[in-house]
C-alpha cells in the first residue's frame, strides 16, 4: 500500500499488497521489519505453521524480497559479469540460485535469477544493490531498474501445494523444479515458478499489486480442504536452516555493508563454490576467487554441526579442544522433522579437523547454564525429501 | 606463438620511451600510432599556409634523464635553443619583470630590495624541495596492501634522502607541500607581476586555480624534473617539439622498435583473462605477448578494453578518474613580429597581472564559461629559428587558462568567445598584434581531446592532484602499471609519476614489464 510520500513519516514501514488479509490473518500481531516492510513473525501458532510447510500447505507473503530487472540486448551478458553463474546459459523460463560478489571476491549477497526473455530477467534477492547494479550495467546496453513495489509474490510450500494450485485451476504438473509458467489470472497475469525457500516441494506465484488480494483469496479457498494457512517468518526461517540455505547478513555479512575488516566471505568460505562458473568468462571477483582457490588461502568453513540434546546452539561460540576459538553460530534449531539439533557455522579452517566444541548458554528461568557439547560437522541439507523434485508432483 | 613480444598502442613520448626500453632489452616491439606522426602531444602541424605550429606542447618542462641519457636523445637529434628560456611576466604598462636563469635565478625590473630577498629566499626552498621529491619520479608507486611486494630498501632510502634535508627544511616541506600556492605567495612576496607568474606556473595544465588545496605541489613536481641535468628547467628544442617526437622516435627504432603510424587500435583482445593482442580498426588482428597502452587509462581500460573484463568497482575507479582539461591552445599566425611592449620576443610572456587574476579566470570554468580575462603564457618559435614560418613573419603560440571542457554555451559558442578574449587581452598587451594575424586556430580542452585522444582535453590522461598522484595513479590496484587484466599493461601519462613530455611514465613501465618478466 503506498502512502503519499511527503507523510511518509506517519507509517514508517510500508505495506504489502497483501497487507489487507494478513493483518486480518494475524491474531498474535506479531509483525516484523523485513527490508521496511512490516511482515508477519507468526501468524497463530509458529508450530503449526511450520507444520504446514512441512505437512499441507502454505502462504508465505514474499512481496518485501527485492526485485531487480535486467532488460536490453546486454543483459545475459551484464549478469554473466555480475553474478558466479551463467545468466546466460539459463534457458527462458528457467531460474537459478545465484551469488555475486565485490572486487575482493566477497559476498554481496545471494538471490534467485529468472530468465523471463531471451533478453529480460528478475534478480530476487535479500539486500538492496541498485547502485552497485547500475554501477556494474556500465559498458553493457541493458537497463537495470528495482521493480518490488511493482510485483506481488506469494511462495506456496509443503507437499500440498501441487495439488492445491491444480484445485485452483492451474496445471502445474508438468512444471519441473527451477522452471517457470506464465497463466491469465484475473485482469492480468500470474507467473508461477517451481522455486522456494524452505527445501520441499513448493512454488512461487508472481503477479501485479492489484491482484494480489484476489490471488490471495483464491488459493485460501482453493487450499481450505488441505489446511493451507499463512505462515510467519519465523516458521519458514525453522525450514530453510532445515533445508540449509543461507540468508544474507543472518548468515554472512554482505561485504557492502561489512564494517569490520575480518567479517566477509568469499563463496569458497560460505561452501558455495559450487555455483562458480569458471569458464564463462571474467566475472566480479574472479582473479581474487581464483587466487583464494590457486592459494588455498581460504581462512573459513560454513559448516553444518550436529549438537547433542535439544538445546539450540544459538550465537555460541564454537572451541577447538575446548580452548582455542575456532568459530561461530549463526543459525540453530531443533528441527521438528528432521529430528536433530543443529546448527550452521563458521569455522577457521585450520580447526576443521580439531575436536570442536559449542560453548552454549542455555536461558533457564532468567539464568543461563553453560553447556559445552561435543560438536561435529555434517552435511547439510539436513533435508532433502525426493518430493521436492518429483515431476508430475505427488498428489499428497 | 605470437611473434610479438609487445603491442605499445599510442606513440606519444612515453608510448616511445616504453617501447625504446623494452626493444633495447631483446624485445619485439612494435608501437601502433593512430595519427600520422609519432609525438603525441610533442607532434607538430601546419595551421595555416606556409605557418608550422610547434605542437600542443610548446616548452620542454621535463625530460626523464633516464630516458634522455640512456636513448642519447642527442645522438638522434634533439638539441636545444636554451634549456634556461628566460620569462617575461608582462605588465600593461610596459613595467616588465624579466627571470632569467632556472626558475627565475635572477630578476631585472623595478621590484623592491625586500622582494627580492624573499624571491630569493623562497625560489631555493622550493627548488631544494622539488629536488628531494625527484627520486619518487623513477619510482614505482607503492602498495598499500597486506602483502604488497614493495621494494622497501628502495622506499627507505627515499623516505631518509628527504628527510636528510635537515629539521628545519624538513618541517617546513612538511608545512607546505598540500598547501596551497596563493598562500605561499601572499606569505611571502608582495610584487604582483612575480606572484601572477608563479600563480599561474603551479596551475598550468591542471583543473585547479592557485586557491585550490594543493596547488603547490604540482610546482613542486614540475620543478623536481629536469632537462639535461638543469632543475626546473624551461628548455626550447631545437625544431620546436616535433624534433623531440622524431629523436624519441628515432631512437626507438633505433632500438629495434617498429612503428606504425596512422593505424587505431579498435579494441584490446581478451582470450581466457589474459590480452593476446589487439585488433585494429580496420579489422586486422595482431597478436603480442603482452599490450602496453600509452594512451589514457580510461579509455584503454573502458573503450578499448572494456568493463566486461574489469570488477565493478574497478571500473568505477578509473571512471571516476578526474580528466578535465583548463587549457586551451592558440596558434596564431603573423605578418610581423608583435611587440608586447619592449618585451624581449624571445623570452616567454606571460600574462597573469596577479594571483588573483589567475584565480579570477579559474572561476568561470567551474560553471562551464569562458572568463573575461584569461591568462595565458606566449612563445614565439619563429623568432628562434627560421622555418616556421615565411620569412619576415611569425607564429606565436599560446597556452591559455582556463577554457571549459564542457562548456555551457556549446562548444562552437564557446571556442569563439574564448578566442575573442584571449586576442583582447593580447591586444592589451601588444597593441597591433590582431591586425597581424593572417591565421589563427584555437584549440579548446574538448579539441585536444579529439585530435590528441585526452579525455576532458587533459594534458596528463587524468588530472595531476594530490589524490590522483602516486599510489592513486590511474586508480587504486592498477598504479603499478599493471593493468587488472593480464597482459594488459598502462604506461601513458595517466600513471606516475604524470604528464609533461618526460617519457619517465613508459620508462618506468617498461622496467616494471621486464621486472615482471624475469620473476
Amino acid at each position: 500500500m503506498k502512502v503519499e510520500p511527503r507523510l511518509h513519516f506517519h507509517m514508517p514501514l510500508q505495506r504489502t499488497p497483501f497487507h489487507a488479509r494478513t493483518s486480518a490473518a494475524n491474531v498474535l500481531n506479531q509483525w516484523g521489519n523485513w527490508s521496511g516492510y512490516t511482515t508477519a513473525l507468526v501468524f497463530e501458532d509458529e508450530a503449526m505453521e511450520y507444520s504446514a510447510i512441512r505437512n499441507a500447505a502454505s502462504l508465505y507473503d514474499l512481496c518485501p524480497m527485492v526485485k531487480y530487472r535486467f532488460t536490453g540486448p546486454d543483459a545475459a551478458a551484464c549478469l554473466d559479469r555480475l553474478t558466479l553463474r551463467a545468466a546466460s546459459r539459463l534457458s527462458v523460463g528457467g531460474v537459478h540460485y545465484t551469488a555475486w560478489c565485490d572486487d575482493a571476491g566477497k559476498f554481496l549477497d545471494d538471490g534467485t535469477l529468472f530468465r523471463l526473455g531471451p533478453e529480460d530477467f528478475r534478480l530476487c534477492c535479500q539486500e538492496r544493490h541498485l547502485p552497485w547494479l547500475i554501477d556494474s550495467a556500465l559498458g553493457f546496453d541493458v537497463r537495470v531498474r528495482e521493480e518490488t513495489e511493482e510485483v506481488a509474490a506469494l511462495s506456496l510450500q509443503g507437499p500440498c501445494s501441487a495439488v492445491v494450485l491444480q484445485a485452483a485451476g492451474f496445471d502445474v504438473s508438468a512444471l519441473k523444479p527451477f522452471r517457470m509458467m506464465s497463466l491469465p489470472f484475473g485482469d492480468g497475469t500470474l507467473l508461477i515458478s517451481r522455486t522456494g525457500f524452505t527445501g520441499d516441494l513448493g512454488y512461487e506465484l508472481w503477479t501485479t499489486p492489484d491482484q494480489a488480494l484476489r490471488l490471495w483469496d483464491h488459493l485460501t479457498v482453493a487450499g481450505r480442504p488441505w489446511g493451507i494457512r499463512p505462515v510467519g517468518s519465523s516458521a519458514l526461517n525453522l525450514a530453510r536452516i532445515e533445508a540449509g540455505f543461507v540468508i544474507t547478513n543472518m548468515d554472512f555479512i554482505a561485504a557492502h555493508q561489512a564494517v569490520r575488516e575480518d567479517r566477509t566471505r568469499s563463496p569458497i568460505e560460505m561452501a558455495l563454490d559450487w555455483m562458480i562458473d569458471w569458464d564463462k568468462g571474467h566475472f566480479n571477483g574472479r582473479r581474487a576467487l581464483l587466487a583464494e582457490r590457486e592459494g588455498k588461502t581460504s581462512r573459513w568453513a560454513f559448516v553444518g554441526l550436529d549438537v547433542p540434546g535439544n538445546v539450540p546452539a544459538t550465537g555460541a561460540v564454537i572451541y577447538a579442544g575446548k580452548t582455542k576459538e575456532a568459530g561461530f553460530v549463526t543459525a540453530a534449531e531443533w528441527l521438528p522433522t528432521a529430528k536433530r539439533n543443529v546448527a550452521l557455522a563458521h569455522i577457521e579452517r585450520k580447526y576443521l579437523k580439531s575436536d570442536l566444541w559449542a560453548d552454549i548458554y542455555a536461558l533457564r528461568e532468567l539464568q543461563y547454564a553453560r553447556l559445552m557439547l561435543p560438536v561435529t560437522v555434517t552435511e547439510r541439507p539436513f533435508f532433502n525429501p525426493a518430493r521436492k523434485r518429483a515431476t508430475p508432483p505427488g498428489r499428497f | 606463438m605470437p611473434s610479438l613480444d609487445c603491442i605499445v598502442i599510442g606513440g606519444g613520448t612515453n608510448g616511445l620511451a616504453c617501447a625504446a626500453r623494452l626493444a633495447r632489452k631483446g624485445r619485439r616491439v612494435l608501437v601502433l600510432e593512430a595519427s600520422g606522426a609519432p609525438g603525441g602531444g610533442a607532434a607538430g602541424g601546419g595551421f595555416a599556409p606556409g605557418f608550422r605550429s610547434p605542437g600542443l606542447a610548446h616548452i620542454v618542462h621535463m625530460i626523464d634523464p633516464r630516458v634522455a641519457d640512456i636513448l642519447a636523445l642527442d645522438r638522434h637529434g634533439l638539441g636545444y635553443h636554451t634549456i634556461s628560456l628566460a620569462s617575461t611576466a608582462l605588465s600593461a604598462t610596459g613595467d616588465h619583470l624579466r627571470l632569467d636563469g632556472a626558475f627565475g635565478a635572477s630578476l631585472t625590473g623595478t621590484i623592491s630590495a625586500e622582494d627580492r630577498a624573499a624571491w630569493a629566499e623562497l625560489r631555493a626552498r622550493l627548488m631544494r624541495f622539488a629536488a628531494a621529491l625527484a627520486p619518487f619520479r623513477g619510482l614505482t608507486p607503492p602498495r598499500l596492501a597486506r602483502a604488497p611486494g614493495n621494494d622497501w630498501a628502495q622506499l627507505a632510502r627515499l623516505g631518509l634522502g628527504v628527510r636528510r634535508m635537515g629539521k628545519t627544511d624538513f618541517r617546513e616541506f612538511l608545512r607546505m607541500f598540500l598547501i596551497n600556492v596563493w598562500d605561499v605567495l601572499n606569505d611571502e612576496l608582495t610584487d604582483d607581476r612575480l606572484k601572477g607568474l608563479v600563480a599561474f606556473d603551479a596551475t598550468l595544465g591542471s583543473w585547479l586555480g592557485p586557491r585550490s588545496p594543493n596547488s603547490l605541489l604540482l610546482l613542486l613536481n614540475r620543478l623536481s624534473g629536469e632537462v639535461a641535468g638543469q632543475q626546473g628547467a624551461l628548455a626550447l628544442p631545437k625544431g620546436g617539439m616535433p624534433a623531440v617526437a622524431a629523436a624519441l622516435a628515432s631512437a626507438a627504432e633505433a632500438a629495434g622498435v617498429t612503428i606504425r603510424t596512422g593505424t587505431a587500435v579498435a579494441r584490446i583482445d581478451v582470450v581466457g583473462d589474459k590480452v593476446i593482442g589487439v585488433t585494429l580498426a580496420n579489422g586486422e588482428e595482431l597478436r603480442a605477448h603482452r599490450v602496453v597502452s600509452a594512451i589514457s587509462p580510461k579509455t584503454t581500460l573502458l573503450s578499448l578494453l572494456g568493463p566486461r573484463h574489469l570488477d565493478t568497482g574497478a571500473t568505477m575507479r578509473i571512471q571516476h578518474q578526474k580528466s578535465r582539461g583548463g587549457a586551451a591552445k592558440l596558434h596564431l599566425a603573423l605578418s610581423a613580429l608583435p611587440d608586447f611592449m619592449g618585451a624581449d620576443p624571445k623570452t616567454r610572456l606571460v600574462i597573469a597581472p596577479s594571483a588573483d587574476h589567475v584565480e579570477r579566470a579559474f572561476n568561470p570554468v567551474k560553471y562551464g564559461e569562458v572568463p573575461a580575462a584569461p591568462v595565458m603564457e606566449v612563445v614565439i618559435p619563429s623568432a628562434f629559428e627560421p622555418g616556421l614560418a615565411p620569412d619576415g613573419q611569425h607564429v606565436l603560440s599560446a597556452v591559455v587558462q582556463y577554457a571549459p571542457h564542457a562548456p555551457k554555451a556549446g562548444e562552437d559558442a564557446a571556442r569563439a568567445a574564448m578566442l575573442e578574449a584571449t586576442l583582447a587581452t593580447l591586444e592589451t598587451h601588444a597593441p597591433g598584434v590582431r591586425k597581424l594575424i593572417v591565421g589563427q586556430k584555437m584549440l579548446m580542452p574538448y579539441d585536444i581531446e579529439r585530435r590528441y585522444g585526452m579525455p576532458g582535453g587533459n594534458w596528463h590522461h587524468g588530472e595531476l592532484s594530490v589524490e590522483q598522484m602516486l599510489f592513486l595513479r590511474p586508480a587504486s590496484g592498477m598504479a603499478q602499471y599493471a593493468s587488472p587484466v593480464p597482459g594488459l599493461w598502462l604506461a601513458s601519462a595517466g600513471t606516475h609519476p604524470g604528464g609533461g613530455i618526460s617519457g619517465a611514465s613508459g620508462w618506468n613501465a617498461a622496467g616494471r614489464i621486464l621486472e615482471e618478466a624475469r620473476a
